[in-house]
């Protein structure tokens, strides 16, 4: 198996902006003058990974029950992680679509729209939780028709899969908005979710990041790149921002 | 036209990154007047890069907080002339700064001199192959300076910044371990290469196995602590991998914000106005002297501010729209090939291969840096023979070890699942043992590639959107082709099977403007030598409005396939000089 190295002190320093080059300050100093953002102690990072608050802003309940469909069939359990939502990826998905990003905050939004060449990018006049919004009923809606009043989360795991394969390869057209560009929305915000800093309510226990073997936004490589050149390097315990504030 | 009229000063700066840094520190000795316009948010390494929420790459890398705002300023792209041009939307092909420090606060930091042929593409494409070579529609124009007028300034330029890299030509003399194809250089670099990650080792040993001459990637990430020529510490690099998109927290990647602004404020009558976009530059009435520019501030009123003398260091889309919906000089017509504003536009082509290595095999992917990375140079610049290639430019081709955040990087092998069963399995066996190998192209220039201002769309100030038209002609199509066959071939090497390249398929059919590609654009005010195809001298001041000067990739008359930071800021501390030096003691034109 590959050693672990643990994070040192002076790495944490650097982190926070007391690298080497700049002011030489001692830790003590660097709480202070960080007020209430002062590093942890590496002890802190085993408090990680608390389970943000629950429930949904954003999304309604048939909304979330379709999110959270979708978030197990793209990442179900099996040896590597517990399923999406087990991982707060569902929470993060409702938290982005309500945030500005979700509100298109800032995107080009002004017309006229019409629907240009494939060249030209995203063409649409929806923002990115209306159309995660508008895509989930349409999908709904053609659920409905095709499997006796079933929403797209009451099928069964296989029927899932077919389904979210045939979005993924556009085979299944919607009346409101392009299957691609819901398809590829809704698809990138799970995998933010499930790979972006536990801050943002996915990624619980830093599950992926353990499960690929990442060590976590907190360590410094200067002296170690030549050192571990080749060989694995690991950490029991990754740390992620949330870790260190 | 403007509600405020604010008294006059002595120079006005458009733009707080590289270029308008420089000329404003530059300026600090003269006491002059000098107002700096930032259209985004001030932001220092402390406390906007201090850890650990500067390597949140949700924040940086995915929403791009470092990048321009869209729903204030974009632009409309189309292939061809005969489509409609439509906005993007959303971030597409580059990544335009925004914030003090602009690009060059979120840059990567590879920093390169550009070779001698790259500043006479040309002519010196001419001396070699004859005029026949040049297609007819190829715009190719030789840069107005030498490389050889440049070179004190490249130095300076390296020095400010602490490159870290090794010489391949010091006066004539070549030196192991640098790059052959190299231009002479008076000094070695400031600092000696970084540490070269794994996958750098195994792509020169492969590389030199193939008859190829690697060498460690110029950078602007400092592999020592390191005290620059006006007294500024640089911190050593943490190899953390976070430099693309993010602001560094220890001052090891060269930026303006931390280089230039803190000297630009020993001049007392030095001013920055962050959240003040500049709309409009301001002419007399018969177009040939600016009198300043018209702004708009934070709370949305439009105020004028007279000046002397007017710089604009904006991005490359920020130059071009402001000199075309200024009116400054002719706008360029592709249909008569006349007219300069706008001529010459430019993108940079890309391509690779990846790879998947032995299981014993370990990446690290996570150490790295912007610019960590190996080169070869043999089949870029002139390096190699046009004729027998059938194209002109050129390419680097290089290995880098940039970035291991799992959130932008969790490769998994053409083939493999991209969710459900069996993806995670088919990660997890990935992420320590892929590597890929890249190609960055030069791109030539088109009568039919250029800028004018869209006939639809509008910004958030109600100017017209820049319009776009490029796409990818054959020249460039066929050196894409035949370098990412290079890049699979090097693959091959390193994995010792003649499969293992699994090549990432890539078309280089029409350009395609949706996807992240790279932030090199150049041209649309370019510099040389002839008013009729260039709207700058070669100090980069305005041959038709004397007391305006424009810096920045939008100068040069076509790509490299090289980063173009090197000599933007090159010619910024040139310009500088000329501003200095020549201009305030007798303005006027230069030339």
């Amino acid at each position: 198996m590959s050693e672990k190295p643990a994070t040192d002190r002076r790495t944490l320093l650097k982190l926070a902006g007391f690298g080497v080059g700049m002011a030489a300050t001692p830790f003590a100093a660097a709480q202070e003058s960080h007020g209430g953002h002062a590093m942890p102690a590496p002890a802190a990072a085993s408090t990680a990974g608390a389970a943000p608050s629950p429930g949904y802003i954003f999304l309604n309940p048939d909304e979330a029950a379709f999110v959270e469909a979708f978030v197990d069939t793209l990442i179900p359990q099996d040896e590597f992680t517990p399923k999406g939502t087990d991982l707060g990826v569902a929470i993060f998905v409702d938290r982005q679509l309500y945030s500005g990003w979700g509100n298109g905050d800032r995107m080009y939004l002004q017309g006229p729209f019409q629907e240009g060449t494939p060249e030209q990018g995203y063409q649409l006049k929806f923002t990115p939780n209306q159309l995660v919004r508008i895509g989930i009923a349409d999908v709904n809606d053609q659920v409905r028709a095709a499997h006796g009043g079933n929403t797209f989360d009451t099928l069964e795991e296989g029927d899932r899969i077919t389904l979210v394969t045939a979005l993924e390869q556009a085979k299944v057209e919607l009346p409101s908005v392009p299957t691609r560009a819901f398809f590829n929305t809704l698809f990138q915000l799970v995998m933010d979710g499930f790979f972006a800093d536990p801050i943002y309510g996915g990624n619980r226990g830093k599950a992926s990041w353990k499960m690929i073997g990442y060590p976590g936004v907190g360590e410094m490589y200067a002296d170690k790149i030549a050192e571990w050149r080749n060989r694995p390097y690991r950490v029991d315990e990754p740390l992620s921002i949330q870790d260190m504030m | 036209m403007a509600a405020m009229k604010l008294p006059a000063v002595d120079v006005v700066i458009v733009g707080s990154g590289w270029t308008g840094g420089i000329v404003a520190k530059e300026l600090a000795p003269t006491g002059l007047k000098v107002v700096m316009f930032e259209r985004g948010r001030p932001q220092d390494t402390v406390p906007d890069f201090a850890g650990p929420q500067a390597h949140d790459s949700l924040k940086y890398s995915r929403r791009l907080h470092m990048v321009q705002d869209l729903s204030q300023e974009t632009i409309t792209f189309r292939n061809s002339m005969d489509q409609v041009a439509l906005p993007i939307r959303q971030h597409g092909f580059y990544w335009p700064g925004t914030n003090v420090g602009g690009s060059g606060a979120h840059w990567s930091g590879l920093t390169w001199r550009w070779s001698e042929w790259e500043h006479k593409m040309r002519s010196g494409t001419i001396a070699k192959y004859g005029a026949g070579i040049i297609p007819e529609d190829m715009n190719l124009q030789d840069w107005p300076i030498s490389y050889d007028e440049l070179e004190p300034y490249y130095d300076r330029f390296e020095k400010v910044c602490g490159i870290s890299g090794k010489a391949g030509n010091i006066r004539g003399r070549k030196q192991p371990g640098g790059n052959p194809f190299e231009a002479p250089r008076r000094n070695e670099y400031p600092l000696p290469p970084m540490t070269p990650s794994h996958v750098m080792t195994l792509f020169d040993k492969a590389t030199a196995n193939l008859g190829y001459h690697p060498f460690p990637i110029p950078t602007a990430n400092c592999s020592g602590d390191y005290v620059n020529p006006d007294g500024i510490a640089l911190g050593q690099c943490h190899y953390c991998g976070h430099c693309t998109a993010f602001g560094c927290e220890a001052n090891a990647k060269a930026s303006p914000h931390f280089l230039m602004l803190p000297l630009a404020r020993n001049n007392p009558n030095f001013q920055l106005r962050t959240n003040a976009t500049v709309v409009k530059i301001n002419l007399d009435s018969d177009g040939k002297r600016a009198t300043g520019v018209t702004y708009v501030d934070a709370r949305g009123r439009e105020i004028e501010q007279p000046a002397d003398l007017v710089v604009l260091g904006a991005f490359v889309t920020g130059n071009v729209h402001l000199m075309l919906h200024s009116g400054i000089d002719k706008p360029y017509d592709p249909k008569t090939n006349s007219g300069v504003i706008g001529r010459n536009y430019a993108f940079q082509g890309g391509g690779g291969a990846r790879m998947l290595l032995d299981k014993d095999t370990y990446t690290n992917p996570f150490m790295g840096s912007g610019a960590l990375g190996s080169w070869i140079d043999d089949v870029n610049g002139d390096n190699y023979d046009f004729a027998k290639a059938g194209y002109i430019g050129g390419g680097g081709i290089s290995i880098g070890s940039n970035s291991g955040d799992p959130l932008t990087y969790h490769p998994t092998m053409p083939g493999q699942p991209r969710w459900g069963k069996g993806w995670k399995k088919a990660m997890v066996d990935a992420y320590h043992h892929v590597a890929g190998i890249s190609h960055q192209g030069a791109v030539m220039s088109y009568r039919q590639n250029y800028f004018d201002l869209d006939p639809t769309y509008r910004d958030a100030f109600g100017r017209p959107l820049l319009r776009l038209t490029f796409d990818w002609q054959p020249n460039e199509q066929k050196l894409m082709t035949a370098h990412s066959a290079i890049c699979q071939r090097i693959a091959e090497e390193i994995t010792g099977r003649k499969e293992g390249g699994a090549g990432m398929p890539r078309s280089f059919g029409r350009f395609n403007s949706g996807f992240y590609q790279t932030t090199h654009n150049t041209g649309g005010v370019v510099f040389g030598d002839d008013p009729k195809t260039s709207a700058l001298n070669k100090y980069c001041q305005s041959w038709d409005v004397p007391n305006l000067f424009v810096l920045g990739s939008c100068v040069f008359p076509q790509n490299a396939g090289r980063n173009p930071t090197g000599p933007v800021g090159a010619l910024a501390f040139w310009a500088a000089d000329a501003i200095t030096k020549k201009y305030l003691k007798r303005p006027g034109a230069l030339v």
